[in-house]
């Protein structure tokens, strides 16, 4: 009767779509032992009314802290929370998002628990009550299964692999106190800059549409955005050639060292398929490529490739999404 | 370069035969940002630890002909899976040091599990910012940027403090003739250490599933059409 504990992560009062996938695996976990889920949500007041969407993707009882200091991610007090509560008991395991925050925030929590950890899972699965994770090292080219024996274990899902299911749980809010005084924190964020707003993030678009070279200068990545536009829910990457040249910015470099993806639709535009590029989009599902040397290496990995020019078929592939899309 | 791995006959490791340990990306930007402010302070000393087999010694001694001092070599049959049996030994080695600084890479591609860092930056109690591509140190306090989801995230904290280090913060250096020559008459001190019990273990390796073999579907903008037909009826993305 094991219970799985899930953190619900959220930014600037807002949920973010990865704690839904957090809480659905969570659930689909908690099933297998019989257990409840305990989803932890933390954020300035007001924070609670994002409870009950964890309700109704799996969570037993949501546990809130509301707290001024918790208005921008505060890792240390925030680790300090999910370590208590997880030490608190009967966690067979805890899931958390291979994000930015949770990235950071896992290994700390790992570390006040001293128990095991791995991050970027893509399948997560019990057997003989040991939690076993698959995790892709070697930047994706090997993948391992890893048996975490510690409890609990500490699992951080790789975004965009657990996609959000309803199931309606009673969602309990149970409104919990900090540990100590989240204001002293040590380490503390000073500035948040969001660029351009409202624009869909890499790890949580549905499509991706990214440039390279082919796209010859940084005006021309308005090609790249007009069709990211035209679907409605796509955004924009690029490769490390375009960020070294500063035509993007390195936040939005997808690859061995920059950021790892799996959308729905991965389009590259005017992108060669370099091994580090490929590291980072390869378990895209579906890959668009458009390039004008039918040799280029991302027509070995792209579903369907396009040889011609950019300037030619860009256009044109975005007027007739805008026409398919008509009506939505 | 474009690396094959092989798997071992047991399907739990990977055959290292041929393989060369170089420092990685990361840990290199590490190694760079250590000696840009040690040159910047006019004084201190950059220390390159590393841990596993002898093969750690490749890694310590690319970071001595960078400019490091000296390397300490924490000497494993292997190097475990578990991230956070290596932050435990890191971090009773790191402990007394009375570094100012504790930098780590974001992530070592081996492992691609992105932990050891702000794991030992918790055992040691020190304050820590993972994944900067931005880093200033005054006196005794810092400030630094880290990419974050659309957005950038900008924290201060006191020194001493642990960093993970993201691309973007520097260029690291290539080491020079002379620096290489220096290296081999650095210290590199080595401590046969037992890691204890593991509890994050391989069971298996495999090579991922091939993509299906990729489809020119035709040539320009004449394409297009049959494109979103086929990701209307068969990718059903539209
Ligand atoms: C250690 C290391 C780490 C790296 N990490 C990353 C990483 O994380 N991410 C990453 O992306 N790269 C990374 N790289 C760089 C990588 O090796 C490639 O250099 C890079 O991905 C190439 O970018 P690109 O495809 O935009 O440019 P190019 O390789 O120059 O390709 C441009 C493509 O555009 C096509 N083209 C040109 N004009 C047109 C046109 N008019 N119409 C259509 N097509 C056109 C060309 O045929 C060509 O295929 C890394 C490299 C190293 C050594
Ligand atoms: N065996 C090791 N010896 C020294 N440093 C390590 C070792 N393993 C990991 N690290 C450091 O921790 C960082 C993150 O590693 P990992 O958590 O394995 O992705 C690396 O970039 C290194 O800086």
């Amino acid at each position: 009767m094991a219970n799985v504990f899930a953190y619900a992560e959220a930014r600037a009062g807002a949920l973010r779509k990865v704690a839904l996938e957090t809480v659905t695996a969570a659930r689909k976990l908690a099933d297998q032992t019989g257990g409840e889920v305990h989803a932890l949500l933390v954020g300035a007041p007001g924070i609670s009314t994002s409870a009950e969407q964890l309700g109704k993707h799996g969570a037993d009882v949501v546990l809130v802290c509301e707290h001024d200091a918790f208005a921008q991610y505060n890792p240390e007090a925030s680790a300090a929370l999910a370590a208590e509560r997880i030490k608190s008991g009967g966690f067979r395991a805890a899931l958390f998002a291979t994000s930015a925050q949770g990235r950071d925030l896992a290994p700390r929590v790992a570390a006040k628990c001293g128990v095991g950890i791995v991050t970027d899972v893509t399948a997560v699965d019990l057997a003989a009550d040991t939690v076993i994770v698959k995790h892709p090292i070697n930047i994706g080219k090997v993948i391992a299964t890893v048996a975490i024996t510690s409890t609990p274990a500490i699992v951080a899902l790789r975004p965009n692999i657990f996609t959000p299911e309803p199931s309606a749980k009673a969602g309990r809010v149970e409104n919990i106190q900090p540990m100590g005084d989240p204001s002293a924190s040590r380490v503390v964020v000073k500035e948040l800059k969001t660029g351009g707003g409202g624009k869909l993030d890499l790890a949580e678009a549905p499509v991706i549409v990214a440039g390279g070279r082919g796209l010859k200068a940084a005006e021309n990545f308005k090609l790249v955005e007009e069709l990211a536009d035209a679907f409605g829910n796509a955004a924009v990457g690029a490769t490390r050639a375009v960020t070294d040249d500063g035509w993007r910015p390195h936040s939005d470099q997808i690859g061995q060292t920059g950021r790892l993806v799996s959308p729905e639709l991965y389009i590259a535009v005017g992108i060669s398929g370099a091994v580090q590029h490929l590291a980072g989009m390869r378990t895209s599902k579906t890959i668009v490529a458009i390039n004008k040397d039918k040799e280029a290496p991302i027509f070995k990995v792209a579903d369907y490739g396009i040889v011609g020019d950019v300037f030619e078929v860009v256009p044109a592939l975005t007027a007739a999404v805008r026409e398919a899309r008509k009506g939505h | 370069m474009d690396v094959r791995f092989r798997i071992t006959a047991d399907g739990t490791s990977l055959d290292e035969t041929g393989l060369k340990f170089d420092l990685n990306d990361f840990d290199a930007w590490a190694v760079e940002a250590a000696l840009r402010l040690k040159e910047k302070a006019g004084q201190g000393e950059v220390v390159a630890v590393s841990l596993g087999p002898d093969t750690a010694q490749e890694t310590i001694r690319k970071a001595l002909s960078m400019g490091a001092d000296r390397g300490i070599h924490l000497k494993t049959a292997r190097v475990p899976f578990d991230g956070f049996a290596i932050a435990r030994a890191l971090a009773d080695e790191l402990k007394g040091g009375s570094y100012d600084l504790i930098l780590f890479g974001k992530m070592s591609p081996d492992s691609s599990n992105g932990v050891v860092g702000a794991i030992v930056a918790e055992l040691l109690d020190l304050p820590c910012v993972t994944a900067i591509s931005g880093l200033e140190i005054n006196d005794s306090r810092g400030t630094a940027r880290r990419d974050i989801e659309g957005a950038q995230e900008t924290m201060e904290f006191p020194l001493p403090a642990v960093l993970t280090i993201d691309e973007g913060l520097n260029t690291a250096r290539y080491p020079s003739l002379k620096g290489i020559m220096a290296a081999k008459k650095k210290p590199l001190e080595v401590k046969p250490i037992d890691l204890g019990d593991t509890a994050v273990n391989v069971q298996k390796l495999e090579l991922p599933p091939e993509r299906a073999a990729g489809k020119i579907i035709g040539e320009g903008a004449a394409a297009v059409p049959e494109l979103i037909r086929l990701l209307q009826t068969e990718a059903k993305v539209i």
